[in-house]
């Protein structure tokens, strides 16, 4: 998996509550058989004035030539909520986003983020709103960086804000750890384990041919 | 120490504390689908890894399939094909159940899991699938998972999970008559927000929950990620134990005597303590419908749409207004004044063989109204083979409702299959998200028997005649 130490990009305020992977990619855009093909799909009930034609939405933040780039995404509370689709991430993840910074997260989109290399940065509602004012009150600089070792996002003007972030979940980024690398490593308690639960709980276990 | 029913699920579970409240827990089963199951068990072999309990892993084809009767893998959707083929092969190269298309036990993931004794009390069960806590109502700990979540689990048969706080929802007081646990849901989500049991394991308890069926938990538990909750449960009772019963994957003779032992070991000690607790008056709810795009946009259907204006939120109320935008709504209309287009009766919320029951009950002897279409699908190919055994498939034709083929269908767009832009749908589902059912397609989410009286009506309205307004 790819490493995230640090960042620096451009930042959209896309500052809705409850965006949902619905509308992070709409499961009819979710084409391929894989994790690839998938950035067109991106909030394209938003971006396109007509999904047929891909006719761009001239309103829509992304589609906005200062925001051309975008790698971070500031937005409202419950980002990612909804369908558990790791789609919405490898969609977010093709089109160019590093960084998801809201107050809150869906529990499962959160993990995705995590299993593939994107950091979901939390911070309160009033600090990702005030940050989304200091972009848009600045018409040449929206970029903004964003620091996993301090575990720090440092707006244009200077300021830093401190976020947190679980030890083993910023170890696995920062190294770009496999998950299931670090728990084979646990191979013999996991043994240890279904040896004992095949005695304590002989009825969980099926017969291999049914 | 006083356990609740969730810690005494999670230490049984636990391989492993890998500190900082992160865990490794074991996993019982794993249900794959269409949707995502291929990708997951491609990876897998293409990493050159196995499956660590293949007997132990499930697979469905719900969400992209076509519920047309007659389907075969071709789908509305161009490339829906290729997901099947993909899954139905790579299914078979790892030696896992597959209910294939065509199988007799084919059907939406979390209907055809308790149905078949695979979802069992005690256990853990994931799957990629948000509703995967629909199984919580058995009395196990199940929750939805990502895609390389699921690789982990289908190779390690382990989870690495952060520890979610605990909280109890106690339901007192007694259901009026009419009123669902679907309007049980809606009215937690309503008047706690979507967010009100963020992250936690949420034990649904009272006497109100002991007296449900266990069809009504499943349809609680449901909701219970639309709450933004890890997972909902139930504590197993006599009820579940009876209801796990004779299902071909649950367990038979000596070794279900030393389950039922267990299972009934599983209920939340007397002093057990909840990181929180929340508390419903049963004789707050009415049958309730959404009126937005969240499902916490709730309102009595004798009530009205809510003024903006009243929200001191600056966050919620812009929320309101791009909803009532989308909805197509004006704020203060009678609710019982929103004419609808569509009706659809399906998904892992609402498509039990109960469900149809009761929608084909109010059904009996009535029509939808004439500019309404209306389509139900059931929740699993069993479901629908026992509807048809008592007559109901004729009950809904005769209503004026489609009668399809079993999966996930128009609770999300699967497949392609839409009511339309624009068309307001009552549905018996869980997501009234902008788009979920369709591009501009409008949600009004509510129970079966609401549904089946709002298609008649051709009007949102309930099937309470002593509340309803006369069509």
């Amino acid at each position: 998996m790819r490493a995230f130490t640090r960042h620096t990009g451009i930042a959209a305020p896309l500052l809705r509550s409850n965006i949902d992977t619905d509308a992070i990619i709409p499961s009819v855009e979710m084409k391929t058989v894989g994790k690839k093909g998938l950035a067109s799909g991106l909030f394209a009930g938003w971006r396109y004035a007509d999904r047929e034609t891909r006719a761009l939405n001239p309103e829509f933040i992304l589609n906005q030539p200062e925001f051309a780039g975008t790698s971070i995404l500031l937005a409202g509370q419950n980002f990612g909520c909804g369908s558990s689709r790791e789609h919405a991430v490898w969609a977010l993840d093709e089109f160019g986003i590093r960084v998801i910074i809201a107050p809150s997260f869906g529990a499962i989109f959160r993990n995705n983020c995590i299993a593939n290399g994107l950091l979901p940065v939390t911070l309160p509602w009033p600090l990702v709103s005030a940050i989304a004012d200091e972009i848009e009150a600045s018409h040449s600089d929206h970029e903004l960086l964003v620091d996993l070792e301090k575990q720090e996002v440092v707006t244009p003007s200077g300021t830093a804000h401190g976020f947190k972030i679980t030890a083993s979940e910023a170890e696995r980024l920062l190294k770009g750890l496999d998950a299931i690398s670090l728990t084979m490593q646990l191979r013999d308690r996991m043994e240890a384990f279904h040896r004992k639960d095949c005695v304590r709980r002989p009825w969980v276990y099926l017969p291999h041919s049914h | 120490m006083a356990q609740t029913l969730f810690e005494k699920l999670w230490n049984l579970h636990t391989v492993s504390d890998l500190g900082d409240g992160e865990y490794l827990l074991h996993i019982d089963r794993i249900f794959l689908h269409e949707r995502t199951g291929g990708i997951a068990l491609q990876n897998v072999a293409e990493r050159g890894l196995k499956v660590r309990f293949p007997s132990q892993v499930f697979c469905t084809m719900d969400h992209i399939v076509d519920t047309f009767p007659g389907r075969g893998d071709a789908t509305l959707m161009p490339s829906g094909r290729e997901f099947i083929e993909t899954t139905r092969a790579a299914a078979q190269a790892a030696g896992i159940h597959l209910f294939d298309i065509r199988h007799e036990r084919q059907g939406i993931v979390h209907v055809v899991s308790p149905e078949q004794g695979i979802a069992l009390p005690g256990l853990t069960l994931v799957c990629p699938d948000s509703h995967t806590c629909t199984l919580g109502g058995l009395g196990l700990l199940a929750w939805g998972i990502g895609s390389t979540e699921a690789e982990h689990a289908l190779v390690t048969g382990t989870l690495r999970v952060h520890r979610p706080k605990t909280m109890r929802v106690t339901f007192h007081g007694n259901l009026a008559p009419g009123v669902t646990a679907k309007d049980m849901a809606l009215h937690l989500i309503g008047k706690y927000s979507s967010s009100g049991g963020k992250g936690c394991a949420i034990e649904f308890a009272g006497p109100v929950i002991r007296e449900l069926p266990i069809e009504a938990r499943l349809t609680l538990c449901n909701m219970a990620v639309e709450f933004s909750a890890f997972t909902g449960m139930v504590a197993p009772d006599e009820k579940a134990i009876e209801y796990v019963h004779g299902r071909p994957f649950a367990p038979a003779g000596s070794e279900l005597e030393s389950a039922v032992t267990h299972w009934r070991s599983l209920h939340s000690d007397e002093d057990a303590e909840f990181d929180y607790e929340l508390a419903v008056d049963c004789a707050d709810i009415s049958p309730s419908v959404t009126w937005g795009t969240s499902p916490q946009h709730v309102e009595p259907i004798t009530g009205t749409v809510p003024e903006p204006e009243t929200e001191s939120d600056p966050v919620k109320r812009s929320s309101m207004e791009s909803a009532l935008d989308y909805m197509g709504l004006e704020p203060g209309t009678p609710i019982e004044d929103i004419r609808i287009d569509a009706a659809f009766i399906g998904s892992c919320t609402n498509a039990r063989l109960s469900d149809l029951r009761e929608a084909a009950n109010y059904l009996q002897g009535r029509h939808v109204a004439d500019w309404v279409k209306a389509v139900l699908v059931p929740g699993s190919t069993p479901v629908k083979k026992a509807a048809e055994a008592e007559g109901l498939d004729k009950i809904f034709e005769a209503a004026g409702f489609e009668w399809r083929e079993s999966g996930c269908s128009m609770c999300l767009y699967a497949g392609g299959e839409t009511f339309g832009p624009g068309k307001r749908v009552i549905s018996s589902t869980n997501r009234n998200f902008e788009g979920r059912q369709g591009p501009g397609t409008r949600t009004h989410l509510a129970s079966p028997v609401t549904v089946a009286a709002s298609a008649c009506a051709g009007y949102i309205r309930s099937a309470d005649p002593t509340t309803a307004r006369k069509a």
